[in-house]
């Protein structure tokens, strides 16, 4: 099924496609790894935690983040257009009575600008088909159980609209920004874990 | 009617499976494909929705059978030969 080797079939396809695209004029190999690298090098889930922690914070930062996810992100140097092109960005807060989990149930939208490439479990068919029908029972198989007072809403991204999870601060007796940041994980993020 | 990418909802699909401390990318190919297809929307050569459009509309068992990036290259060398870039000939590699 997947081809990962770099010296199997799809590989080969992949640098036969390459170079006739260079041939042709189309693309160049030395910028394609500058671009592939600054785009890498911009865009982690460590760019999402920083936002998480700031909110954490900065109660003022977290009503503006959850009014307008884009202009939020500008305020810490950070954009949406670092993708394909600009989407837009809407946060959704967990709190002790709702908890958010996104999906892109047609293909794979996602903050990628600002998460870089999403795991392959969150491209997976599984994951899409499963997650709007039974999301209690998929959050199960990543270990996380919500109590069942706790609703929970499955957002699901397009193109235009991608979405970003805001969990909730763990109860720990952390206050530096920076710590808080590193307490973050991309599954929080997603909403497959809580912190 | 719909096509076989929408299957949010749809029954029968195992369990979640996570990889920990997955890469980015599991090897240069699929890093190449990324960024190929970047330049490529980049360069005007096609945009975002003719692409996603090219990946949807592959053959159901061949879409299900392959991986993402897979899926990618399909769409690409599809919108190559529709937008007159190369031929369906220029893009098969050789066989010896």
């Amino acid at each position: 099924m997947s081809e990962h080797h770099d010296d199997g079939p799809v590989a080969a396809q992949t640098r036969h496609v390459e170079a006739l695209l260079e041939a042709r004029g189309l693309l160049d190999a030395v910028e394609l790894d500058r671009a592939l690298e600054a785009f890498l090098a911009g865009a982690s889930p460590a760019q999402g935690a920083r936002v998480v922690a700031r909110a954490w914070v900065e109660p003022e930062f977290q009503d503006r983040l959850l009014a307008d996810g884009n202009a939020a992100l500008e305020e810490l140097g950070l954009s949406m257009g670092g993708g394909i092109q600009p989407q837009r960005l809407k946060v959704v807060a967990n709190t002790e009575t709702e908890h958010n989990v996104i999906v892109c149930t047609l293909c794979s939208c996602y903050p990628i600008a600002l998460l870089g490439p999403s795991p392959t479990w969150y491209k997976s068919e599984a994951y899409r088909a499963r997650v709007v029908r039974d999301p209690r029972g998929v959050l199960a198989e990543f270990g996380t159980e919500l109590p069942e007072h706790v609703r929970i809403t499955v957002w699901d991204a397009s193109a235009e609209t991608r979405y970003l999870v805001l969990p909730r601060r763990p109860a720990v007796p952390v206050s530096d920004e920076a710590e808080l940041a590193a307490l973050v994980t991309r599954n929080g993020l997603i909403g497959t874990a809580v912190l | 009617m719909s096509r076989i990418n929408d299957v949010g909802g749809m029954t029968g699909f195992p369990g979640v499976v996570e990889e920990l401390d997955e890469p980015p990318f599991h090897s240069d190919w699929e890093a190449h494909v990324f960024a190929m297809n970047r330049a490529l929307i980049g360069a005007g050569v096609y945009n975002l929705d003719e692409f996603r459009d090219a990946v949807e509309r592959m053959p159901p068992a061949v879409y299900l059978a392959s991986s993402y990036y897979e899926k990618w290259l399909h769409g690409i060398q599809a919108l190559l030969v529709e937008k007159g870039v190369c031929t369906a000939d220029e893009l098969r590699v050789q066989q010896r």
